[in-house]
C-alpha cells in the first residue's frame, strides 16, 4: 500500500469526510467521561479546594498549545522539503487551533491564578512562555494573512514556524531563569510532587479528548482549505454539484 | 563557467557586498541616523514618564536601554532588503552563482555595522541619563556588543519574510519581537545581576551561546526566506 497517495487532495478530501464523524464522536464521549470524572467524581483538593478542578481544562490546553506548534512546524518542514500541498494545508489549519488552545490555557490560568495567587496575572515562568507562544502563533497567522498567493504564504509561514520551534525551548528556558532570578518561589502551583490517581485519570482522559478534538477540527479546517485552494478544479465542482 | 565568474571567490563577493551596502548607506545617511535618534528619544522619554528619581531610574535602566535597542533595531530592519527589492538588485543577488547564505550574511554584517555598532557606541550617553554607574555601563557595553548582532541576525529572517508586503513594518515587529525575548532577558539580566553584586558571567555566556546559534542558523533561514519571497 502506498501511503503517499493520501497526500493528494482529491483522495484526502473524501477520506477526511469519512473520518471526521468518528473523531467527533470519540471526542464527545471522551470529554464527557473526563469532565464528569474531573468535575464531580475526583476528590476535593485539601489545599486548593474546588478551584483546582479548572486544571482539567487548563493543563490539557497547555499541553495541546505546545504539541500543535510542533505539529505545525513539522508539517511546515515537510512542506518546504517536498513541496507537498497537503502538509501546507495542515500547517495552515493548525495555527488558529493552536492559538485558541494557547488562549484557553492563558485565560483558565488567569482564572485559576486569582484564588491561588491573589492576582489574575502573575509573571510566572510558564504563563509568560505561554504568552510568548501566543505571540508566535499570532505572528504566524499575520504573516500568512498578508501574502496573497497561498503557496508562497504557506512556505514563508513554514520558515517562521521552524525558526519559532528552535526558539521556543530557548524562550521557555530564559523566561524560567529570568523568573527565578527576579522572584523568589513564594507561590508554587502544586506543592506535591506527584498527583493522586483519582485526579490523574480524569486529566489523562481529558488530554486524550483534547487530542481527538484537535484531530477533528484540523481535518475540518483542512477540508475547507482544500475547497478554497482547489476551487477551480473539476473534481471540486463534481462534489459541490456545480458545473464549472 | 567563464573567467569573470572564476575570479569572484566567496570571500571577495561577501566583502564587495558588505562594502557596497556601507557605501549605499553612507550616501543616504538619514536612514542610518534615524534609528539612532529614535533610540535616544525612546530612552529619554522614560524619565519623563516615570519621574526623575535617580535610584528608580538606575533600577529600570537595563531594561529600558535594552527595550529601546530592540525597537531601534526593529525599525531599521526595513532598510535591509526593501531598497534592493525595489531597485531589482535583490533578484540579481539571488541569481548570483555564490551561495545566497553567504551573501545574506554579508548584508546582515553590514546592517549590524550601521545599526548595532552605533547603538553600542551611543549607549554610554543614554546610560548616563539613566544614572548608570561606570561598572554598569561597562557590562551594558559587553551585553550590547554580544547581543546586537543577534538582533540583526534574527531580524534579517523577519525582514526577508516580509519583503514587498503591504504593512511590512508592523508585520516585522509581530514576527520578530517574540523571538527577541531571550536576548532581552539575558542582556538586561546581565546588567541587573552585576548591579546587585552578582557575577554577570552566566548571562553573558548564554548570550554568547545564543549568538553562536543564530550565527549558524539565521543566515540560512533568511536566505530561504528571501527565495520564498522572490518567487
Amino acid at each position: 500500500m502506498n501511503i503517499t497517495k493520501y497526500a493528494a487532495p482529491v483522495v484526502f478530501y473524501p477520506l477526511a469526510g469519512k473520518l471526521i464523524p468518528w473523531f467527533a464522536w470519540a471526542t464527545g464521549i471522551t470529554l464527557t467521561i473526563g469532565l464528569i470524572m474531573g468535575l464531580f467524581i475526583a476528590p476535593t483538593d485539601y489545599q486548593q479546594g474546588e478551584s483546582y478542578r479548572i486544571m482539567f481544562i487548563h493543563v490539557p490546553s497547555a499541553w495541546m498549545s505546545m504539541l500543535v506548534y510542533v505539529v505545525m512546524a513539522t508539517a511546515g518542514a515537510v512542506a518546504l522539503a517536498w513541496k507537498t500541498r497537503l502538509s501546507e494545508m495542515l500547517a495552515t489549519a493548525c495555527a488558529p487551533i493552536g492559538a485558541s488552545f494557547t488562549l484557553i490555557a492563558l485565560i483558565t490560568g488567569a482564572i485559576w491564578g486569582k484564588p491561588m495567587w491573589g492576582a489574575y496575572w502573575v509573571w510566572d515562568a510558564r504563563l509568560t512562555s505561554e504568552l510568548v507562544l501566543l505571540f508566535l502563533y499570532l505572528g504566524f497567522m499575520a504573516l500568512q494573512a498578508s501574502i496573497d498567493d497561498p503557496r508562497r504564504a504557506a512556505r514563508a509561514a513554514a520558515i517562521l514556524a521552524l525558526v519559532g520551534v528552535i526558539n521556543i525551548p530557548i524562550i521557555h528556558f530564559s523566561v524560567e531563569w529570568w523568573n527565578t532570578l527576579h522572584q523568589p518561589a513564594s507561590v508554587s502551583k502544586i506543592s506535591a510532587p506527584s498527583i493522586h490517581p483519582s485526579m490523574l485519570w480524569p486529566l489523562l482522559i481529558n488530554a486524550v479528548g483534547f487530542h481527538l478534538f484537535f484531530a477533528t477540527t484540523v481535518l475540518m479546517r483542512m477540508r475547507t482549505e482544500v475547497l478554497i485552494r482547489e476551487r477551480h478544479k473539476s473534481w471540486i465542482a463534481d462534489i459541490v454539484g456545480v458545473k464549472p | 563557467m567563464d573567467k569573470a565568474e572564476q575570479k569572484t571567490g566567496l570571500f571577495s563577493v561577501a566583502t564587495a557586498l558588505f562594502v557596497r551596502d556601507i557605501r549605499l548607506a553612507a550616501r543616504r545617511s538619514t536612514d542610518v541616523f534615524n534609528p539612532l535618534v529614535f533610540f535616544v528619544i525612546v530612552v529619554s522619554l522614560f524619565p519623563l514618564g516615570v519621574g526623575p528619581e535617580p535610584n528608580q531610574l538606575q533600577l529600570m535602566a537595563p531594561g529600558v536601554i535594552w527595550v529601546a535597542a530592540l525597537l531601534a533595531t526593529m525599525i531599521s530592519l526595513d532598510r535591509l532588503f526593501s531598497h534592493d527589492f525595489e531597485t531589482g538588485s535583490l533578484e540579481q543577488i539571488v541569481l548570483a552563482p555564490q551561495p545566497l547564505t553567504l551573501i545574506i550574511f554579508a548584508k546582515i554584517a553590514a546592517h549590524w555595522t550601521l545599526t548595532g555598532l552605533p547603538l553600542v557606541i551611543l549607549m554610554p550617553l543614554v546610560a548616563m541619563q539613566m544614572n548608570m554607574t561606570t561598572d554598569m555601563i561597562y557590562i551594558s557595553f559587553l551585553t550590547l556588543i554580544i547581543g546586537t548582532p543577534i538582533l540583526s541576525l534574527i531580524g534579517a529572517i523577519g525582514a526577508a519574510l516580509t519583503i514587498g508586503l503591504r504593512g511590512g513594518g508592523v508585520l516585522v515587529s509581530l514576527l520578530v519581537l517574540p523571538l527577541y525575548t531571550p536576548v532581552l532577558i539575558f542582556g538586561a539580566g546581565a546588567i541587573s545581576a552585576s548591579a546587585q553584586g552578582f557575577s554577570p558571567d552566566a548571562h553573558l555566556s548564554l548570550l554568547g551561546a545564543f549568538l553562536a546559534l543564530s550565527l549558524t542558523f539565521a543566515p540560512l533561514a533568511a536566505a530561504a526566506a528571501v527565495r520564498v519571497s522572490l518567487d
